[in-house]
């Protein structure tokens, strides 16, 4: 399946790159993509799918958006 | 008003937009860029949001000061990109009939947007930058 990915912040400089677009296997959860993604980052990540918060269990579908959030800082 | 800004913040006009004959107070709470951090100078911060996103969770946070003080009404605006020590990082106005409910108000509403608001917050040093989390 096709997930688009969005990185902020210190994942986006670790990545180079704002968003992009990966095949990912059926079954891979928001949080085994970010595993996938940064191995061994150790980074307490939030996630949303669809631009709506989510566990790192929900499983993603083909088409989905995937943004990986670290620690918010705003304010 | 809920406002992602890409330059200096005005503060009036974001009290003017909370200003009601019926309010018998004005609070502003402005977060400002500190020079220091655990010690550690800081010569600059960047901002960095998730457009639309951002302002959307900033009208949640508006919302539910609505919903939890029905009488109170609440601006937002908050900066994106960079920010000089001394300036405004995020400004939160708030009208109440009643400083009371004014102050309650301005402090949940800064807190919840701490921790609910998809914004990221770069600290510029001498030598070298760091993200920086808000403490829960």
């Amino acid at each position: 399946m096709r997930v688009t990915l969005l990185y902020f912040a210190v994942l986006r400089e670790r990545r180079g790159t704002s968003t992009e677009v990966v095949e990912l296997p059926a079954g891979t959860t928001a949080a085994t993509a970010f595993d996938h993604l940064f191995p061994g980052l150790g980074l307490p990540v939030a996630y949303a799918v669809n631009q709506e918060m989510v566990p790192g269990s929900t499983p993603l579908a083909d088409g989905d958006e995937l943004a990986f959030l670290p620690p918010l800082g705003g304010g | 008003m809920i406002a992602l800004v890409a330059g200096p913040l005005d503060v009036r006009a974001v009290e003017d937009a909370v200003r009601d004959d019926a309010f018998g107070a004005i609070l502003t709470f402005t977060g400002v860029a500190r020079n220091s951090f655990g010690g550690r100078p800081v010569r600059a911060l960047h901002y960095e949001a998730w457009a639309g996103v951002a302002e959307r969770e900033m009208r949640k946070v508006a919302d539910d000061v609505a919903a939890r003080w029905p009488k109170v009404r609440v601006a937002i605006a908050h900066r994106v990109g960079p920010v000089a020590i001394g300036e405004a990082a995020v400004v939160i106005a708030v009208g109440a009939p009643h400083r009371g409910d004014a102050y309650a108000a301005s402090r949940h509403a800064i807190d919840t947007l701490k921790a609910n608001v998809p914004i990221w917050k770069k600290e510029l040093y001498e030598d070298g930058e760091e993200w920086i989390a808000n403490r829960p």
